[in-house]
C-alpha cells in the first residue's frame, strides 16, 4: 500500500516539477495541478494509511486513533482541493489575460 | 471552541480613584487618535470645524493631564494595563510618573497653543482637515511614547512619530523641498529608530521583561552585562538620530520646508525632544559609564558648538531657529553626558525652557513669513515700526534664548555652566567642556541678537513682497502666554515652575535627587562671569560680523561645502540605486523559467540539507502487503501522469483528459483509504475545474512549431531539458523516499486524538472532519472561503477587461460548419442545428437541475454527522447551473434564470461571519459553536448545531464562487461576437471614410 501511493506522489511530483519547467503557461497549470494531487496525497499520508477504518463516529461515542482514520489530515486536504480550484481558476484566467494582452502564451509574456 | 483568549484588566494598586484615573491615561492617549479620525473625515472647505475639533481635543487632553498631578504630585505612579501578548512580554501599558506628567502637559499645552496658532495661520486653499488630522495624530503618538510603560510599545510610538512627522513635514507635497525634507527626515529618524528597536530588545534580553519599571530597577544589571556597549550604541542611535545631534543633525533644518506650525510643534516640545526624552528616561539605567560619557558627550559638544556656529550664518529665520534647536539640543545632551544627578535636573529644566522659548520664537517667524512674504533676513528689516507687538514678544523670546538674566533661559544655562564647571571625570573632554560651553554660549547670543537686530531694527524694508502688519490678535495669543511663561518663570522660578520640575526630577533621580536651588541670584561666581563673557563677547561678535552677514550666502564659510544633505543623498543613491541596480542586473531576471528553476533547486537543497543534518534514514523497501489491484490503479495513475507532461505542450485535451485521469485515481485512492469526504470533494472539484479548463481552451494560440522536429533543438535545448528531467526525477524520487518512510512508521500521538474523543461530545456531530472544519477550526475555515471570495473577485475583475486576441475571436470550426449548413438549406432558420445539436442530452442534463439540487441538499444536511457538508454541496449544486449553461446557452439559461453569484457570496460570507459574531451575544468566544438535534417532518432528525448555519455560509460562498467563476469564463464566448462585430463596424467606418 504505502510503497504504490508513495510512488505514485513521487511520479506525479515528478510530472508535475517537469512541467513547472515549461516555457508554455498551459504546462505550467497542468503541473501545477499535478503537484497538488501530488502534495495533497502526501499531506492525507501523514494520518498513515487505513482500509476499512469507520471515518465517522457512532453517536454518542467517542473515538481514538486505533479505531477511526485521523480526521485532521483529511479537514487539511479537503479545504487544500477547494483551494487548489481556485487557485487553478485564478491561474487560467492570468493565463488567458496575458495570452490577450501579448498574444503569445509564453510564460514571459514574449517568445 | 476555540480557545478563548484572556483579556483582563491589570491591577491597579490603591483605591477607586486611582484606577479610574489610570483609565484616565487611556483616554488621554486614544482621543488624539479618536480625533484625528474624525478630523480626517471633515470636508476640506471646513477647516475651521477641524480647528475647533483639535482645540477642544487638545484643551481636553491638557485638562486630563493637568487633574492627574496631585496623583503624580504624591510620587505615585499610574500604570494602566492590558495583557496584549503576555507570552512575549508586550502588553499595553501605559505609565504616568512625575517625568511623564511633564512631558505630556508639555506636549499637549503647546499642543493647544500651536492649534490655535495654526488656524490662522494657514491658508483655506490648503487641505486644513489633513492638517489638523495629522497634527492630532502627531499629537497621540507623541503622548504615546512619553507615557509607554513596555518597551516595545515605546518603540511602536515611536516609529509612529516618525511616520507621522513624515507626513506633516511635507504637508505640502508640491513643494519638492517640502518632500525632499520629509524623507531625509523619515530616512534618518526611521533608521536610527530600527536601531534603537534592537537596542530596546536587548534590554528587554538582558532584564528578561520589557515592562519599564522593571528595566528602570535593573540599572547595574544592565551596567554590568557585557552586551551593554552594543545595547548603549543602539539606543543613542534612535536617540541621537531623532534629537538631531552631531552627526545626524543635518535632517533638522530641511524640516524647515513644513508649514510653521509643525517647525513649532514638532522642533520645539515634541518629535525633537522625544530623543531627549529617551535619553532621560534611560539615564538612571544608562547613564554614569565611560562609553556613556565619550559618545553622549562628544556628540552633544559637537552639536552645541557646531549648531550655535552654523546659526550665526543663516538668512532664512527658520534656518537659524533650525540650528539653533540643534545646538540647545546638543546642550542638554551634553549635560546628559556628565553623569551628575546635578546636571540631570538641568537638563530637564532646560528640556521645558527650550520649548516655551523656540516655539514661541517659530510661531513669531512665522507671523513675520505670513506678513512680509519672506523669511530671508538679507531683505527684512526695521519691522519694529510695522509690528510692535510682534517685535517686542520676539524680543524676550530670543533673549530668553540667548541667556539674558530675569528670563528662564538664563537660569537653566547658569546651571549648566555650574555642571560644566565641576570635574567629573579626568579626561580632555571634560576639561574643554566649560570653554566649549562659554564660546557656544557666545554664539548663542550673537545669532539671537541677529535675528533681532536684522529683522526688526534698521532702515525700513524694501521691495517686501507683501506690506507688513501685526497679524490677526489671535494669532499672538499663544506667544503672550509663552513669553509670559518665559518672564514669570525666570523672575520667580521657585514659586511657578519648581513644584513640578521637582515632582519631574524626583520621578527620574530618586533617592539621589540633588538639592539644587532655583533662585536667580547666586552670588558673583563663576558661571555668572562666563555669561557675562557670553554676552558681552557675543554683542561684540555680532557688531564684527554684521556688515559680512548682510550680504553674505546662506551657511557658514567653508562648512557649506561639507553639506550633510549631499553626503546622505549621495550614500542613498549609491545604496538604493547603483548596488541595488547592478545587483539586480547580476543576480536577476525577470523570464520565468529561470525563477522556477531556482525555486524548486532552493527548496529541494534545503530539504536535503535539513533531512540529510538531522539524520533521516529512508526506511527499507517491503515489497509485501501490496494490494494487486491497488497497484494496477496506481499503475494507470502514473500513465496518466507521465502522459499529461508528456502531452500538454501539443495536445491539451488529451493532456486535460490524462489529468483527469490522474485526478480520479487520487479520488478511488481517497475512497479506498478511508477517506468518504475527500473523495466526494475530489470528485466534484474534478469535475468543475475539467469544466473551467476546457472553457478556457479555445483562447489559447494554436500550435506553432512540429513537435517532434529534429532540426528545432539544438544542442543547448537538450541539456536544458536534459537538466530540468534530473531535476523533476530527483524531486519526485525524494517525495517517495520521505513519503515512503513516513507512512512506513508508527504514528505518533497527536492532537488528532483531541479531536476524535471531543467531535460528538462538545461538536454534537460525528463526522469529525465536517466538526473540525465548521467548529473546531471554523475561524481558519472562514479565513480559507475568504480566500475563494476574493480569489473569485479576482477572477470577475479580471474577466471584465479581457480582451481575447484577434484570431481566436471568430467562432470556433463547428459552429462555423453548423451555420453554413442552415445557410445551404432553405428550410432551416440559423441556429437550428446549434439547437439541435446533442438535444437528447441536454434535455437529461435539464432534468438533472432538480436531482443534483436535491442531492446538494442531502450533502449538505447530512455533513455533520455522515461525509458531506458546505464544500461539497456547494461545488455540486454549482455543478447543476454549469450544466444548464452546457445544456441551452449562455442566453437561453439567463433568459430564465437569475444568477446572482455575487450576493450568494455576499450572503455567505455575512452568515458565516454573523454566526461566529452571534456567539460573543451569549458570552462566548468568537465562533463557538451550540449544538442540539432536531426532528423535522420527512427529513427525520437533522442536527442543529449552530455549526450548521455557518456551514451554510461556507455552502453558499463556494456555490457563488464556483458559479461565477464558470459564469465569468463561460460569458467570454458571449462577448467575443460582439466584440467582433464592433471589429467589423470599425473597418467599414475606416475604409467609408
Amino acid at each position: 500500500m504505502e510503497l504504490v501511493l508513495s510512488a505514485g506522489i513521487g511520479v506525479l511530483t515528478a510530472s508535475g516539477v517537469w512541467l513547472l519547467f515549461r516555457p508554455r503557461t498551459y504546462q505550467v497549470i497542468i503541473g501545477l495541478s499535478l503537484l497538488s494531487y501530488a502534495v495533497n496525497l502526501f499531506i492525507f499520508g501523514m494520518g498513515r494509511l487505513r482500509v476499512n477504518a469507520p471515518p465517522v463516529l457512532e453517536p454518542g461515542g467517542a473515538g481514538g486513533l486505533l479505531t477511526h482514520t485521523d480526521p485532521i489530515p483529511q479537514a487539511l486536504v479537503l479545504t487544500a482541493i477547494v483551494i487548489g480550484f481556485a487557485m487553478t481558476a485564478l491561474f487560467l484566467v492570468v493565463l488567458l489575460a496575458s495570452r490577450g494582452f501579448t498574444g503569445t502564451d509564453h510564460v514571459d509574456g514574449r517568445e | 471552541m476555540d480557545p478563548s483568549r484572556s483579556c483582563h484588566f491589570g491591577k491597579i494598586e490603591g483605591n477607586g480613584h486611582i484606577e479610574i484615573a489610570a483609565t484616565l491615561l487611556l483616554i488621554l492617549v486614544l482621543a488624539p487618535f479618536a480625533g484625528s479620525l474624525v478630523a480626517i473625515c471633515i470636508p476640506a472647505h471646513k477647516g475651521t470645524a477641524s480647528a475647533w475639533l483639535s482645540g477642544c481635543i487638545a484643551l481636553f487632553c491638557l485638562a486630563t493631564s493637568a487633574g492627574l498631578y496631585p496623583i503624580v504630585a504624591a510620587n505615585k505612579v499610574l500604570r494602566y494595563n492590558v495583557d496584549w501578548l503576555p507570552e512575549f512580554g508586550l502588553n499595553f501599558t501605559l505609565r504616568m510618573d512625575g517625568f511623564a506628567w511633564m512631558f505630556a502637559s508639555l506636549v499637549t499645552a503647546i499642543g493647544l497653543l500651536v492649534v490655535i496658532y495654526a488656524r490662522y495661520y494657514m491658508s483655506a486653499n490648503d487641505p486644513v482637515p489633513r492638517f489638523f488630522a495629522l497634527f492630532l495624530a502627531f499629537m497621540g503618538a507623541m503622548l504615546g511614547v512619553v507615557l509607554s510603560g513596555n518597551l516595545i510599545l515605546l518603540a511602536i510610538f515611536w516609529e509612529l512619530t516618525s511616520i507621522i512627522s513624515f507626513l506633516l513635514i511635507g504637508y505640502w507635497h508640491h513643494n519638492a523641498n517640502a518632500r525632499d525634507g520629509a524623507r531625509m527626515a523619515l530616512t534618518v529618524t526611521g533608521t536610527g529608530g530600527l536601531c534603537m528597536f534592537v537596542g530596546l530588545m536587548l534590554i528587554g534580553h538582558i532584564v528578561g521583561s520589557y515592562d519599564l519599571d522593571a528595566v528602570l530597577s535593573s540599572g547595574d544589571m544592565i551596567r554590568n552585562d557585557p552586551l551593554y556597549t552594543t545595547v548603549l550604541i543602539l539606543i543613542l542611535l534612535g536617540a541621537l538620530t531623532k534629537s538631531a545631534q552631531f552627526p545626524f543633525h543635518f535632517w533638522l533644518p530641511h524640516a524647515m520646508a513644513a508649514p510653521t506650525p509643525v517647525s513649532a510643534y514638532l522642533h520645539s516640545a515634541t518629535l525633537v525632544k522625544a530623543g531627549v526624552f529617551l535619553l532621560i528616561r534611560l539615564w538612571p539605567v544608562m547613564a554614569g559609564t565611560d562609553q556613556w560619557f565619550w559618545i553622549v558627550g562628544l556628540a552633544g559638544l559637537s552639536t552645541l558648538l557646531l549648531g550655535a556656529y552654523f546659526a550665526i550664518f543663516q538668512q532664512d529665520l527658520k534656518g537659524l531657529l533650525a540650528y539653533s534647536t540643534i545646538s540647545h539640543l546638543g546642550l542638554i545632551t551634553v549635560l546628559l553626558s556628565l553623569g551628575s544627578p546635578l546636571a540631570a535636573v538641568a537638563a530637564i529644566f532646560h528640556t521645558m525652557n527650550h520649548a516655551t522659548f523656540k516655539a514661541s520664537l517659530f510661531m513669531a517667524a512665522g507671523i513675520i513669513d505670513h506678513e512680509t512674504g519672506t523669511r530671508d533676513m538679507r531683505k527684512l528689516s526695521g519691522l519694529f515700526k510695522y509690528m510692535p507687538i510682534t517685535a517686542t514678544l520676539a524680543m524676550v523670546a530670543s533673549a530668553s534664548m540667548a541667556g539674558v538674566p530675569l528670563l528662564n533661559g538664563f537660569l537653566s544655562k547658569e546651571m549648566f555652566f555650574a555642571e560644566a564647571i565641576e570635574t567629573h571625570k579626568y579626561n580632555l573632554l571634560d576639561t574643554i567642556t566649560p570653554y566649549v560651553a562659554t564660546l557656544a554660549g557666545m554664539f548663542a547670543v550673537t545669532y539671537s541678537l541677529r535675528f533681532i537686530y536684522s529683522v526688526f531694527f534698521g532702515p525700513p524694508p524694501q521691495d517686501l513682497p507683501k506690506t507688513p502688519h501685526e497679524p490677526p490678535h489671535w494669532m499672538l495669543v499663544p506667544i503672550y502666554f509663552l513669553v509670559f511663561s518665559c518672564l514669570v518663570v525666570g523672575v520667580i522660578p521657585a514659586w511657578t515652575i519648581g513644584p513640578f520640575l521637582h515632582t519631574a526630577v524626583q520621578s527620574v533621580l530618586g533617592d539621589a535627587t540633588p538639592v539644587y536651588s532655583l533662585a536667580v541670584w547666586h552670588g558673583w561666581n563663576l558661571p555668572l562671569f562666563m555669561s557675562l563673557i557670553a554676552l558681552v563677547g557675543g554683542v561684540g561678535l555680532f557688531f564684527i560680523m554684521r556688515p559680512y552677514l548682510a550680504t553674505s550666502i546662506e551657511g557658514p564659510p567653508f562648512f557649506r561645502r561639507l553639506e550633510g544633505q549631499r553626503i546622505f543623498e549621495r550614500v542613498l543613491v549609491t545604496l538604493s540605486w547603483k548596488w541595488a541596480r547592478s545587483i539586480e542586473m547580476r543576480a536577476g531576471t525577470r523570464r520565468l523559467q529561470p525563477q522556477m528553476r531556482v525555486l524548486v533547486a532552493v527548496a529541494i537543497v534545503a530539504g536535503t540539507v535539513t533531512l540529510l543534518s538531522q539524520g533521516f534514514k529512508p526506511a527499507n523497501i517491503v515489497l509485501r502487503n501490496i494490494d494487486p489491484a491497488f497497484a494496477l490503479l496506481w499503475l494507470v495513475g502514473m500513465v496518466c501522469a507521465i502522459g499529461a507532461a508528456y502531452q500538454a505542450k501539443f495536445h491539451r485535451l488529451a493532456a486535460l483528459v490524462l489529468l483527469g485521469g490522474a485526478g480520479l485515481v487520487t479520488c478511488v485512492t481517497f475512497v479506498w483509504l478511508s477517506a468518504p469526504d475527500l473523495a466526494a470533494t475530489q470528485l466534484l472539484v474534478e469535475i468543475v475545474t475539467t469544466v473551467l479548463i476546457l472553457l478556457g481552451l479555445r483562447w489559447l494560440p494554436k500550435r506553432i512549431e512540429d513537435p517532434d522536429d529534429p532540426e528545432m533543438m539544438t544542442i543547448s535545448t537538450r541539456l536544458r531539458r536534459l537538466r530540468d528531467l534530473a531535476t523533476a526525477v530527483f524531486a519526485g524520487f525524494g517525495m517517495m523516499l520521505i513519503s515512503y518512510t513516513v507512512m512506513s512508521r508508527e504514528m505518533p500521538e497527536t492532537i488528532s486524538s483531541y479531536f476524535l474523543e471531543r467531535a460528538y461530545r462538545e461538536g454534537g456531530g460525528t463526522n469529525v472532519v465536517n466538526v473540525i472544519l465548521v467548529d473546531f477550526r471554523g475561524f481558519d475555515t472562514l479565513g480559507e472561503i475568504a480566500v475563494l471570495c476574493i480569489v473569485a473577485l479576482t477572477v470577475f475583475a479580471l474577466l471584465l477587461r479581457f480582451r481575447p486576441a484577434t484570431e481566436s475571436l471568430e467562432a470556433p470550426e463547428q459552429q462555423r460548419v453548423q451555420n453554413a449548413f442552415d445557410d445551404d438549406h432553405p428550410d432551416r432558420k440559423k441556429g437550428d442545428s446549434i439547437a439541435e445539436y446533442l438535444l437528447v442530452p441536454s434535455v437529461i442534463m435539464r432534468w438533472m437541475f432538480p436531482v443534483i439540487g436535491m442531492l446538494a441538499a442531502f450533502l449538505f444536511f447530512r455533513g455533520h454527522d455522515l461525509p458531506g457538508g458546505g464544500f461539497a454541496a456547494g461545488i455540486a449544486m454549482s455543478i447543476a447551473f454549469i450544466l444548464q449553461y452546457m445544456a441551452g446557452g449562455t442566453r437561453w439559461v439567463e433568459e430564465r434564470l437569475r444568477i446572482h453569484p455575487l450576493r450568494w457570496m455576499a450572503i455567505g460570507l455575512l452568515v458565516a461571519t454573523a454566526t461566529g459574531l452571534g456567539s460573543w451575544v451569549f458570552g462566548y468566544p468568537f465562533l463557538t459553536s451550540h449544538a442540539q438535534y432536531a426532528s423535522l417532518p420527512i427529513l427525520g432528525k437533522i442536527p442543529l448545531a449552530s455549526a450548521i448555519l455557518f456551514d451554510l455560509g461556507v455552502f453558499s460562498l463556494v456555490l457563488g464562487a464556483t458559479v461565477l467563476i464558470l459564469i465569468a469564463l463561460a460569458h467570454q464566448s458571449v462577448r467575443a461576437p460582439r466584440a467582433q462585430i464592433r471589429a467589423a463596424a470599425k473597418l467599414a467606418a475606416k475604409e467609408n471614410t
